[in-house]
């Protein structure tokens, strides 16, 4: 009886696997996107497939690198991609990406000119990228535990908040906060500089509750630590949750970070990509995702529907001041990225 | 027909799925970002800085691997000593847990153990703590131990349950007692579970990383977070590629070693 | 004395279930918590439930993690059984080097035999639900393996030798003497397969194709911007699922064992 049972499960299960497997009919067009987990709503793309009969099949990454090591392989073919600008450059420089006739988009104008300048670090021409949305990274700390305001990365170093505190764990966004605190670039290519920062943060080390990426918002909601090194997306969530969280940009400055679109060289069909971008961009649906995802929007449309109470949130719409010491990330050279990987690695075996 | 070509099937899978895709990870492992011979990735694990994770690995593995069998060793007995009519049951009961997603698992016991946590919340009515123990290598062991604990029972309870009860009435009536029947009967006829359950808890928690980065906090650095992080952040393939077959050598000549030696006596081989 | 230790016995049995059970409760709770975060209690609700349903994109994805995980499991269990018998019957020193070979899927970190199929299968196939069902067998197929094996070494071969002697056919005797012997063993090994399968996030993620996606690849990339509550509920749900076959298939009377039972009995008593 069980053996019928399980031999019936098995059939009944192959059967499905099979059916699945088989290819889809093809509608009027395909495209394969490629984005950031959680990066764009839902139904963004049921309104794209029904107003133009393009089909979407969409594929979600966690990590800029995740990404660029599944779309180098050249395992699927993928149109489009959304990721972070360092990441663009180094497809840009490669060669994966196409140019395209961003000047000739419809809403090309909703995208404030701030942010094709801000773009333009990577790709001078504005030929390559859209941008999508953008952000910086600051202290995200809690109110009951950090009495003064925090303005200075000095708080992550000074031994005060010694075991109450949480860094990001990734190799640039860690060495960024020391650089900046020393007030050095965040792209430089100074070893003296570099190990300089190395020297700083391995004398933290024992102060730091934990290296996280995701979690750390979550650890700073449920006052598991006075303070953590987010993006500007995650402290306005955090803030959501718990009404004693606040938000800086330490005045030494800080990384600015711009993620955008892009066309990649396997795309045959330009126009439709395009025609997806320019979508993106289009006051309805870059405001839909915002209100899906709450990070920064490049879209001055979008801005400008918002209500008094999300224009004046400063993670929403940051002042101009808070930005003036920040810089992008930039595809550093393979001796730098050696050495950062090297030192990272020693910062942990501590 | 032979017996043996029954595994024929499983050959074919081994060669195009195994050991095909390894050689190209060792292909890869053999060369330098250039494309040349180089023996420098396969050589690095013995780093100070790759050796120390090793060394970490190798600790938390063992360390997890005797605890599971401490702990599992018992509940595989007492299971048994239930006379379930149908083993099923029990395999489900073990197994039950495994079908909510491990990050979600993982994430929960960051909420139990971390400071304003559940555990803490418990001991603190009962008047104890609060225990700082998030972000640290007890809660990476736990977790380790949680994760790998029904891979422990498993093997070891089906073992024991396919033991004749015949065999352990006749060593009781040819006089032996409580004590001698365990180490004389069941303890060797279990060992193969035993050693199915060392290989399945052993060998996986050697490269795990997940655990180690949400509950370790990312201060404990393993050898599987090396390896994840030359294949995502640093984006090294060939070093990645160099560590990962030298681990897997390392881990299957000590693994062969061990388990030779320790078994020998008992009469079972295992390899 | 001998109650209180069985008290006892049942008690750390208990203690061990508990420390597996624990996070599940966890999760449990957290699907009916009427706040986002998972890190604040914003009271009792139903509403990730609801939305569960209506949520197109999840369902989807629980559609390809039960036939990844049951086709999987299946042919694992299938191919994975029959090598063992087959490596059982080898010379000692085949039989080492094969075993050997099957720990490589377990040992290997799961990003490096990720990375491996994924460059394997560019060469001949494009990536799709095959690919992932592909990948799936292989990292499970030295879980029957290693289940099925002790109870291999632990068979009773006599009989099996008896039966050919008395005319059977090799496939005969497999199916009537060998099979149900190591049947546990078989059976714990598929639900290890389905549960690994169920489970896995990186070969997934680098051996699917487009528009491919489980449950697993789903939460991922959730962590960023927290998990959504109707992963919770879609867990919990799975999980009640399961519990309740389970008890009825265990309380329901088993026709086909009784009659076995008893016919053994009248047998004996014969």
């Amino acid at each position: 009886m069980k053996k019928r049972v399980v031999l019936f499960g098995i059939t009944a299960a192959l059967a499905l696997g099979l059916l699945c497997g088989c290819g889809k009919s093809e509608k009027k067009g395909t495209l394969t996107v490629f984005n950031y987990g959680e990066y764009m709503d839902p139904e963004v793309l049921d309104i794209f497939e029904e107003e133009t009969g393009i089909e979407i099949k969409y594929e979600e990454a966690l990590t800029p690198e995740e990404m660029y090591s599944k779309y180098i392989s050249g395992a699927i073919g993928y149109d489009l991609l959304c990721t972070s600008d360092y990441m663009l450059q180094r497809l840009i420089d490669e060669g994966e990406l196409q140019p395209f006739d961003i000047g000739s988009m419809e809403y090309k104008e909703n995208i404030g000119d701030k942010y094709w300048e801000i773009a333009r670090d990577f790709d001078p021409e504005n030929q390559y990228v859209v941008p999508y949305f953008w952000g910086t990274v600051g202290i995200l700390y809690d109110m009951t535990k950090v009495k003064e305001p925090v303005d200075s990365w000095e708080v992550l170093f000074n031994g005060q908040y010694a075991g109450d505190l949480i860094m990001q764990n990734s190799i640039r966004d860690a060495y960024m906060v020391a650089l900046k605190y020393l007030g050095y670039s965040l792209n430089t290519t100074s070893e003296k500089e570099i190990r300089e920062a190395h020297q700083l943060l391995l004398k933290q080390e024992p102060d730091v509750q934990a290296y996280l990426v995701d979690e750390a918002r979550d650890e700073v909601v449920a006052g598991n630590a006075a303070m953590a090194v987010v993006y500007s997306g995650e402290a306005y969530l955090g803030h959501e949750y718990n009404e004693n969280l606040e938000y800086v940009v330490p005045k030494e400055g800080s990384n600015i970070w711009l993620d955008g679109w892009g066309i990649t060289k396997y795309c045959k069909d330009k126009d439709m990509a395009a025609q997806f971008l320019d979508f993106l961009c289009r006051e309805d649906i870059a405001e839909k995702n915002f209100e899906y995802i709450y990070y920064s929007t490049p879209n001055e449309a979008v801005i400008e529907n918002m209500d008094e109470e999300l224009k004046n949130d400063r993670t929403i719409v940051p002042e101009e001041s808070s930005m003036d010491n920040c810089e992008l990330y930039l595809q550093m050279t393979p001796e730098i990225t050696e050495l950062y990987n090297d030192l990272w690695k020693e910062l942990k075996a501590n | 027909m032979k017996r043996k070509y029954l595994s024929a099937p499983y050959l074919i899978w081994v060669v195009g799925f195994i050991l095909l895709p390894l050689v190209t990870i060792a292909v890869s492992a053999l060369m330098d970002k250039n494309g040349s011979f180089t023996l420098e990735n396969i050589l690095s694990i013995i780093d100070p800085i790759n050796r120390q994770a090793l060394l970490l690995s190798l600790g938390i593995a063992f360390g997890c691997t005797v605890i599971c069998v401490l702990l599992a060793y018992p509940a595989a007995m007492v299971l048994k000593s239930l006379h379930l009519d149908k083993k099923g049951f029990a395999i489900f009961i073990l197994i039950l847990p495994m079908w909510m997603n491990f990050i979600l698992r993982i994430l929960a016991w960051q909420m139990i153990l971390s400071n304003n946590g559940v555990l803490n919340l418990l001991l603190g009515k009962l008047g104890i703590g609060p225990l700082h123990i998030s972000n640290s290598w007890v809660a990476l062991m736990i977790g380790t131990v949680y994760d790998f604990l029904p891979f422990m029972i498993l093997p070891i309870f089906n073992a024991i349950s396919d033991i004749d009860e015949d065999t352990i009435e006749a060593a009781r009536d040819l006089g032996a007692g409580s004590k001698a029947v365990f180490w004389k009967v069941i303890l060797p006829l279990s060992a193969p579970g035993m050693v199915s359950g060392v290989i399945m808890v052993f060998v996986p928690a050697m490269t795990s990383f997940v655990i180690a980065d949400i509950l370790g906090g990312g201060k404990l650095q393993l050898i599987g977070n090396i390896i994840e992080q030359e294949f995502t952040k640093s984006m090294n393939w060939h070093a990645g590629s160099g560590l990962s077959i030298s681990l897997m050598i390392f881990v299957l000549v000590s693994l062969a070693f061990t388990m030779k030696n320790d078994l020998k006596d008992k009469g079972t081989t295992v390899w | 004395m001998v109650k209180l230790k069985k008290a006892l016995c049942k008690g750390y049995l208990a203690l061990i279930i508990a420390f597996l059970y624990l996070p599940i409760l966890m999760l449990i709770v957290l699907s009916f918590n009427n706040s986002r975060s998972r890190v604040t209690w914003g009271g009792f609700t139903l509403d990730w439930y609801v939305k569960l349903f209506s949520d197109s994109r999840i369902l989807d994805a629980l559609e390809t993690t039960l036939a990844l995980g049951f086709g999987s499991a299946a042919i694992a269990t299938i191919i994975g059984t029959l090598g063992a018998v087959g490596i059982q019957a080898m010379k000692k020193r085949n039989y080492q080097v094969v075993m050997a070979v099957t720990n490589i899927p377990i040992l290997n970190a799961e990003i490096v035999t990720g990375i491996a199929l994924m460059l394997w299968f560019v060469r001949f196939m494009p990536l799709g639900f095959t690919s992932v069902l592909i990948s799936h067998v292989t990292f499970n197929i030295p879980y029957v393996i290693l289940s099925v094996m002790p109870k291999l070494r632990q068979l009773n071969l006599s009989v099996y030798e008896a039966a050919r002697d008395l005319g059977a056919n090799n496939s005969y005797a497999f199916v009537k003497i060998i099979l149900p012997q190591i049947w546990s063993g078989i059976l714990s090994g598929f639900f290890m397969a389905l549960t690994m399968s169920m489970d896995d996030f990186v070969i997934t993620y680098f051996t699917k194709g487009a528009g491919v996606n489980t449950l697993s690849t789903m939460i991922y990339g959730e962590i960023r911007k927290g998990i959504k509550p109707q992963m919770y509920a879609l867990s919990t749900l799975i999980f009640v699922v399961i519990f309740v076959i389970l008890l009825i298939t265990n309380f329901l009377p088993d026709r086909e064992k009784q009659q076995a039972e008893q016919s053994l009995r009248e047998r004996k008593a014969y």
